[in-house]
């Protein structure tokens, strides 16, 4: 295992280097290149001309490379234009937020896509399997934003039952202290029921918006990875032997369907982080998602070439993650 | 023989049908737009009926300039599927003969067209997307461009894989034996035989590419007023506040994109019921 890990970090490495050239290129190929981006449209070419000297862009590109893979590597990705904040500073408050975010959105898609799936492959070809195709169906056919700006409109104008945007009230964050960054953590860590009941319902909304995605996958996958596992000699024999019908769907059949289950999990929950930017500027989540997005409207391209490398890379990783943990949840695969 | 019984195939699919039902009635009324349309999406601006509800008048109400909403979702319509019918094409384009190339020379090449889409696939793409047009400056030019290069990699490696499949065939190894040059095997041979599966894939790339478009524009990336788009019609509503107070300048906008993405995926799942082999 320990060598296979290596192994694939190794093989990770052109790819890692690949997503750092494509970055570094980022603010190389915008037009004017990169001391007319940080000083703004209206700076004199003698401004210009300083601070090319002065970060060392008149220095050859691959030793410009270099530098920049130097500063990456010590998480240097610069300061916003906007805020003159350090984009790693920026990256350790809003990366909670984001993955407090994928998460919820994932238990979404797993608490509802899993039983669904079984469900539909149990009865095949019945309504129950018609109705979970087809909201699979639509559920990959919608577009989140759209989806998240009908249930504010449903739920927080009309029905008034949940909060439309933010993290917390005003109110809860009063008695509240960030600690990890993970709102539902920390309020349970501070014991405080209050902004625990607060922030959980600030997060429903947009759990829901971005777990529809990966929901309707789920669904599916579970469906066919059930029908497969279903129609196994093993599942006839436990029939045979009068094993009744929920254990042979749940412990037997269930837990053979769940690796490919897993599998588009991890998957998934890289695409979430990508897929956040659209959900988090309807909800105002203060995450990485609308920070890149508020990068973009400003014109402020540390941030938007930090967020990037920052999501790629993340990205990638989980994949890797992904990949090892097919030997926790299944015995038979063996790394070598 | 074998393309008729693939039809018969999609026929008995019910998804493909009404997928195909769906997306020409799109095509069309993208098409008569034109000829058709009860107003003109750019000129046709009434101050005094800012914001009305759907009326006779207005089918689907006035935005906040006061233009037609079915006008505009008319001509939206045909933005998007221009958009991704588009940039789907230019990602065969680049990404159909990479795929060949790859699969059938092997070696140094095959390395390098596998490295660049290892890291073309190591973006989420919404946030490919996103860079390519910070990059390129928002255009519906540039969404087109962004989006087809985040389909490329996908028709790259699924080109390769039907490549290194069929180029063990004996069909292909005959051609090889009678003297065919490579570029005659992988236009005539390698590449009608593989054809199915990029098709289907097609389809489904201009539903996703339909949603890439659209969330592109609502972040104000693609296109630019006053061309109109169903994401940049979602996103004037957001940003101008009268999304909440009148729900029809986002509900109509909305279903019209997922009317479209529906209709392409049916579609695809229906020939892949029909064409694709490794669904058989």
């Amino acid at each position: 295992m320990g060598l296979y890990l290596i192994k694939r970090l190794l093989s990770l490495m052109p790819v890692l280097l690949g997503i750092t050239l494509l970055v570094f290129g980022f603010l190389h190929f915008i037009p004017g290149g990169p001391a007319v981006v940080l000083l703004g449209e209206r700076a004199t070419p003698n401004q210009v001309a300083a601070l090319t000297r002065q970060l060392g862009l008149d220095q050859p590109l691959w030793v410009q490379y270099v530098k920049f893979l130097g500063n990456l590597v010590q998480l240097n990705l610069g300061t916003s234009i906007m805020s003159g904040i350090p984009i790693a500073d920026e990256l350790r408050v809003r990366c909670p937020a984001t993955f407090e975010l994928a998460i919820a959105a994932m238990l979404v898609a797993l608490t509802i896509g899993i039983p669904a799936g079984v469900l539909a492959a149990v009865y095949k070809n019945r309504w129950v399997d018609q109705l979970t195709m087809t909201g699979s169906l639509l559920g990959v056919s919608l577009p989140v934003y759209w989806l998240g700006l009908m249930l504010i409109y449903l739920f927080a104008v009309n029905l008034q039952w949940l909060p439309a945007s933010g993290r917390i009230s005003v109110d809860a964050g009063l008695t509240f202290q960030p600690l990890t960054g993970f709102y539902v953590l920390d309020a349970m860590l501070q014991l405080n029921g209050g902004a625990l009941v607060d922030v959980l319902a600030h997060l429903v909304l947009p759990a829901i918006t971005l777990g529809t995605i990966p929901l309707a996958i789920v669904a599916r996958i579970t469906r066919s990875a059930m029908l497969d596992a279903l129609s196994q000699d093993y599942i006839r024999t436990a029939r045979a032997k009068g094993v009744p019908t929920w254990r042979v769907v749940g412990q037997h059949a269930l837990k053979n369907a769940l690796l490919p289950v897993s599998t588009i999990t991890g998957l998934q929950f890289g695409t979430l982080l990508g897929g956040a930017i659209l959900t988090e500027t309807i909800f105002a989540w203060s995450g990485l998602g609308s920070w890149i997005y508020q990068g973009i409207l400003e014109r402020d391209y540390p941030v938007v070439q930090g967020g990037v490398v920052f999501v790629a890379i993340a990205f990638v990783l989980i994949n890797l993650l992904v990949d090892l943990s097919y030997a926790v949840i299944d015995p038979r695969v063996q790394y070598s | 023989m074998l393309a008729t019984r693939s039809w018969q195939r999609f026929w008995r699919s019910p998804a493909g049908k009404i997928g195909l039902i769906l997306a020409i009635g799109l095509v069309l009324l993208a098409l008569l737009a034109p000829i058709l349309h009860p107003y003109d999406p750019t000129t046709d601006r009434n101050y005094l009926a800012r914001l009305v509800p759907p009326s006779s008048d207005h089918w689907f109400g006035t935005d906040a300039l006061g233009r037609d909403i079915l006008t505009l979702v008319w001509y939206g319509i045909r933005t998007s599927l221009w958009v991704s019918v588009g940039s789907v094409g230019l990602g065969l384009v680049l990404g159909v003969p990479l795929g060949l190339v790859a699969g059938y020379v092997g070696g140094t090449v095959e390395l390098v067209i596998n490295w660049i889409t290892d890291i073309l696939l190591a973006f989420p793409s919404i946030l490919l997307a996103i860079a390519i047009v910070t990059v390129t400056g928002p255009s519906l030019t540039s969404a087109m461009l962004a989006i087809a290069i985040v389909q490329v990699p996908i028709f790259i490696r699924l080109m390769r894989s039907m490549v290194l499949s069929l180029k063990q065939q004996e069909f292909v190894q005959a051609a090889q034996a009678l003297g065919a040059t490579p570029v005659q095997i992988l236009w005539q041979h390698i590449l009608p035989a593989g054809l199915a599966p990029i098709i289907v894939q097609a389809s489904l790339a201009i539903g996703t590419a339909t949603l890439e478009a659209a969330g592109l524009g609502f972040l104000g990336l693609g296109a630019q007023p006053p061309t109109p788009e169903l994401g940049t019609m979602l996103a004037d509503a957001f940003r101008g506040g009268y999304s909440l107070t009148s729900p029809w300048t986002t509900l109509f906008p909305g279903l019209f994109i997922t009317l479209m993405v529906l209709a392409f995926n049916l579609l695809g799942d229906g020939l892949r019921d029909g064409f694709d082999p490794r669904s058989q």
